[in-house]
């Protein structure tokens, strides 16, 4: 399929929750980065299973529970082949990103971290990958280091080389940050830290909906993921590991699944993915899940981005034409809530960039942007995107945040710039 | 006499309602209503008074004269701060009493319940708390 044959009308009626009025006025759902709506057949996924499959996986002998075991095992078959892992027990299924990075924390970090040992963040994480790796090494006595960025929400390539040195055990950092939609040189960081012996995690919460993702040629350690980023159901993720780094780590949460055999003076551990995966898993969500990758890969890595970029750039412009506009003899009616220049300010201008823009209005609190932009049908997110470090390198309380997945349009942003236009007084 | 609670939401209510439901509008009055509350002494707008909320911060502070209890607020979000002179318009000068048995009906008719009842992301749902809190603690000194 190329980029012209996207048709974007056709993509949104896969997607109910689209059709709907909220105060009265058509949604626009600009809230993709916190999660992302789901295709309808990933909806029939979860109710089909539920309808005609639902048995625990793995342990019958029974038809439907080889029936789910086989459609289980097919979605981890499917996840391996989109993130290009070598083998899909590298694939472990977790509740989600957060679930995942707490794992590589408290059991590789547990086993390999000591005192004095140093683990490198970037001032741009999410909070799932700063807390748990905080734990940890309060816990073992190890160092968090943190590389800079500059205004625009790039790392400091030169800053990080600078933190690098045989102390370095884990760089974790994230793919794409949240917040900014900046893309790290994510190849270059894992190049970097291999070259002193540490280890790397991505936080790929946000990358792998619109980046192309392949573990082997960017040689990551580690790559958390989340099904609900990606068109998926909520309460589903993936944590890619190397197998040599999987099988050295001791087991998370202990139970069934997760055992070769128990007696009371010993237990065995399972091989990987099931020594991570204690208790019944998510299994109709992780079977749905299937279904978003499906859909991800029908339409093509290559066309979704082209079209998310395009939209991510028409409405940089169209935020900054307010800037310039005179928009009092634009004949719309104005309030006076804002500093009369340039009222808007992006925030995150990095060169490499997802769909996702964040932005304030002079004088005007985000929380009353994001109300007022909510009356008129439009769900954008407003806040600390749980980046509160990340808030403070920049000297906010917070942003609006509108991000966009492959079926919103161009109508759709200028329905939003003419809500932010009202809201804003040259 | 102060004017009696159920009356005041009664008539915030019918202000209301000439905005049909129309949210946007709606809002844009709230945030004109919180222009007009009555500016807080900056020495009352300390980190002892504030209550908090996620997003939005609310200022509170009150006093207890003649046994009626008299508030001043403020917020540092417009909308918020819209909805907090409603309450002191509703609130401000009466009994300990009366405030302790009032229900607050007017913010789901107005449309706005969804700002009470997330106690994490708004300081309003925390300022309802607030007065009742001084309330009680007003009366027991009676
Ligand atoms: C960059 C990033 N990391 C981690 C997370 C946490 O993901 P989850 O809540 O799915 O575990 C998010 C979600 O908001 C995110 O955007």
């Amino acid at each position: 399929m190329n980029v012209a044959e996207i048709n974007i009308k056709s993509i949104r009626e896969k997607f109910p929750i689209l059709h709907q009025k909220v105060n009265g006025k058509p949604l626009v759902y600009f809230d993709n980065a916190a999660t992302t709506q789901k295709p309808q057949s990933v909806i029939d996924a979860l109710n089909k299973y539920y309808t005609t499959d639902n048995a625990n996986i793995h342990r019958a002998a029974h038809t439907l529970a080889a029936r789910s075991t086989e459609m289980f095992e097919d979605t981890r078959k499917t996840i391996q082949a989109f993130i290009n892992a070598k083998e899909a027990e590298e694939c472990i299924f977790t509740k989600g990103v957060t679930e995942s990075i707490n794992i590589v924390a408290q059991t590789w970090g547990r086993k390999f971290l000591q005192a004095g040992d140093e683990v490198i963040i970037t001032s741009m994480e999410h909070h799932s990958n700063i807390v748990p790796w905080q734990m940890i090494c309060e816990e073992k006595g190890a160092i968090l280091k943190v590389i800079p960025i500059n205004d625009a929400g790039e790392l400091l390539m030169d800053e990080y080389e600078k933190l690098l040195s045989p102390k370095t055990k884990m760089v974790a950092c994230v793919w794409v940050s949240n917040a900014l939609g900046t893309i790290n040189p994510v190849k270059e960081i894992i190049e970097k830290a291999h070259s002193v012996g540490a280890k790397v995690l991505l936080d790929g919460a946000q990358a792998c909906s619109h980046l192309d993702v392949d573990v082997q040629t960017l040689d990551c350690d580690f790559l958390a993921i989340s099904s609900h980023k990606l068109y998926g159901p909520t309460g589903v993720g993936v944590l890619y590991g190397k197998r040599e780094l999987l099988e050295a780590m001791p087991p998370y949460q202990s139970g069934g699944e997760m055992i070769k055999e128990v007696s009371f003076e010993r237990t065995t551990y399972n091989e990987i993915p099931y020594k991570f995966e204690a208790g019944t898993p998510n299994i109709g969500d992780v079977i749905a899940f299937k279904h978003a990758l499906d859909f991800i890969n029908d339409l093509g890595k290559e066309n979704i981005r082209n079209h998310e970029n395009e939209l991510l750039h028409y409405l940089i412009n169209s935020l900054l034409a307010l800037n310039e506009t005179d928009v009092m003899s634009s004949g719309v009616e104005t309030h006076n809530y804002a500093s009369p220049q340039q009222p808007i300010k992006l925030i995150g201008t990095a060169k490499e960039k997802v769909s996702v823009q964040s932005f304030i209005i002079e004088g005007m609190h985000h929380f009353d942007v994001g109300m007022m932009l909510d009356a008129r049908g439009i769900a954008v997110r407003t806040g600390h995107h749980c980046t509160q470090p990340l808030m403070n390198r920049l000297g906010l309380d917070g942003t609006v945040r509108a991000s966009f997945s492959v079926y919103n349009t161009k109508e759709e942003i200028d329905v939003f710039i003419e809500a932010v236009r009202k809201l804003v007084k040259k | 006499m102060a004017k009696k609670i159920t009356d005041i939401q009664n008539s915030i209510i019918e202000n209301f309602e000439l905005f049909e439901d129309d949210m946007e509008s709606i809002l844009f009055y709230l945030m004109d209503l919180g222009k007009k509350l009555p500016a807080m002494p900056e020495e009352h707008k300390t980190e002892e008074f504030i209550v908090k909320g996620c997003q939005s911060k609310v200022w509170l502070y009150s006093s207890f004269v003649d046994g009626k209890v008299f508030f001043e607020a403020d917020s540092n979000t417009e909308i918020t701060k819209g909805l907090v002179s409603l309450l002191v318009e509703i609130w401000s000068g009466q009994t300990p009493e009366d405030i302790l048995n009032s229900e607050l009906f007017f913010i789901e008719k107005i449309g706005m319940s969804r700002m009470v009842g997330s106690q994490r992301s708004n300081g309003f749902t925390s300022m309802i708390k607030q007065i009742k809190m001084y309330a009680l603690a007003y009366k027991t000194k009676l």
